[in-house]
């Protein structure tokens, strides 16, 4: 394949740009490519985060300050900027706020549907019912129904 | 004991079957997963990475349903070692770069393999011949339940699994499938699939997946979105996306056959001639005309030659697999010679493609 600029070189450098459902293509050698200024890899994440989009979704980009490091592994939101990734699992609550709207653009939705641990989902399983329990604790004793509320108090008891 | 005396040769891996292997080479479903608190691996320092490494590995090789199982750090393998474990689609190009720290755990049937230290801590992938994408999760989905016993993963509620890259996020889930799709390139429907899969966002990619060329007109479709659905959503989804290719390849070969039969015919016939009798040839010719042979052969078009036989010779003719066969080094141009010489060696008992007139 040729480079599209120059017509004489292989091309080696292929960008794809898809805006709304039209698919641009653009392949160029590297020689080109460095002259029109495609090489650089941060112009990548720079789309991943919505900056090359049109302004009205710029708030899209994590809304941290612009110093501020993970506290866990000390990772930053320029070295996110540059990388496109994360330094470590803590770093989500650290740059979580605005995170959302540039989840929105990759997944289904923003919030996990799927599997869960299952040591997470029996403590789960276990506050949910605990709730349950709790509820019908104050319904009985506004109902004044004195037999059910001692039962229900002993087995929040237990399960506490 | 080394990599090589530890897997199935090729021949013998090339002789397993699954549904639908004459369109679906292989199903695979990969989990992404990291240790609490631990520097993800392109951040981490190296002493870092050795200590999750130390600690994911031992808790990987302790799982029954892995053994037996080979185990490396990736600096005890050569390059030589690494490349061969891509061209089988074992590691990843970005895994078969890693030195120190990184480690890889796969058992001798070839279908769990775990990446340690790629782009998170633990990749972990279940493979299967042909279409058998649950079968895929089923196994992985244990492999995960089984680990989580021994390891504390970084989980959140509202995120799901957190993954160093954010595309990964939630299930950390990729399920894909390696397509082999002659009578849609043949028939120039292929970027018409290729488009509507992206519409139902499926990416699709080539052999060796993101960034590489679709050589032997086999494609990988993935999914890409891992957030906002559950895993059995996603297989589902993708399941029935993968039918429907698999339908309009098989449409796409029977309309070929029936409209322009000497087109196809040509190709074929072309390609046998090639094969039985270059002197050289480079690996990316060789993966496109094999293509082709294998579509004579589901075509009924030759009356000796065994789908095993073009998947063998697929593998053994790329590069690193090449060089494994020879104890000198050697460059391109004798390659492209080695290659062809066994490419006329192994042809020889297949009498030239018989076209109906």
């Amino acid at each position: 394949m040729l480079c599209n600029a120059c017509k004489q070189n292989e091309a080696k450098v292929h960008l794809t740009k898809i805006v709304g459902d039209k698919m641009q293509k653009v392949d160029l050698c590297e020689d080109c490519s460095k002259e029109k200024g495609v090489d650089d890899p941060t112009s990548y994440s720079d789309l991943l985060l919505g900056m090359s989009a049109p302004p009205a979704e710029a708030e899209a980009e994590p809304a941290a300050e612009p110093g501020a490091k993970c506290p866990t592994c000390g990772y930053s939101q320029a070295d996110f900027k540059k990388a496109g990734r994360f330094g470590c699992s803590e770093c989500y609550a650290t740059f979580g706020e605005g995170l959302e709207g540039m989840l929105k653009t990759m997944h289904k939705g923003t919030r996990h549907t799927g599997k869960i641990p299952a040591a997470l989902q029996q403590s789960r399983a276990e506050a949910q019912k605990l709730k349950l329990l709790q509820k019908r604790l104050d319904k009985a004793i506004t109902e004044e129904n004195f037999e059910e509320a001692a039962q229900l108090r002993d087995e929040i008891k237990r399960l506490k | 004991m080394t990599i090589h005396e530890f897997l199935a040769p090729p021949a013998v891996a090339c002789q397993r079957t699954g549904p639908h292997d004459q369109i679906v080479m292989s199903s695979r479903v990969r989990l992404a997963r990291n240790l609490r608190k631990h520097p993800f691996p392109s951040w981490a320092k190296k002493p870092d990475r050795i200590r999750v490494l130390e600690t994911v590995q031992p808790a990987v090789e302790s799982l029954p349903q892995l053994a037996p199982h080979f185990a490396a750090a990736m600096d005890d393998l050569s390059a030589l070692d690494k490349q061969i474990l891509v061209e089988r689609h074992l590691i990843s190009r970005e895994h078969a770069a890693k030195g120190s720290g990184s480690g890889l755990v796969v058992n001798q049937e070839e279908t769990l393999c775990l990446m340690i230290n790629e782009e998170d801590h633990l990749r972990m992938q279940a493979l299967r011949p042909g279409l058998q994408i649950k079968a895929c999760w089923q196994a992985i989905d244990a492999l995960d339940s089984a680990l989580e016993t021994r390891l504390e993963f970084a989980f959140s509620p509202e995120l799901g699994y957190l993954t160093a890259c954010p595309t990964n996020l939630g299930t950390g889930i990729r399920v894909s499938a390696m397509l082999h799709l002659p009578g849609l390139v043949l028939a120039e429907e292929i970027t018409r699939i290729i488009n509507a899969a992206n519409k139902l966002n499926f990416a699709v990619r080539g052999l060796y997946g993101e960034g590489t060329e679709a050589l032997g007109n086999v494609f990988q479709v993935s999914n890409q979105m891992t957030l906002g659905e559950s895993e059995a959503q996603i297989i589902e989804r993708i399941s029935k996306a993968l039918n429907q290719i698999i339908e309009e390849e098989e449409n796409a070969r029977l309309l070929l056959l029936e409209k322009k039969s000497k087109i196809v015919f040509n190709h074929i016939g072309r390609a046998y001639g090639i094969l039985a009798n270059a002197h050289t040839i480079t690996s990316k010719e060789t993966m496109n005309l094999l293509s082709l042979l294998r579509l004579g052969g589901e075509l009924g078009l030759f009356e000796k030659l065994d789908r095993s036989l073009t998947d063998e010779l697929f593998l053994l003719t790329q590069p690193a697999h090449l060089q494994q066969q020879h104890t000198e080094k050697l460059g391109a141009e004798e390659r492209d010679i080695l290659r062809a010489t066994m490419i006329r060696a192994r042809l020889r008992p297949v009498p030239r493609p018989q076209a109906p007139e």
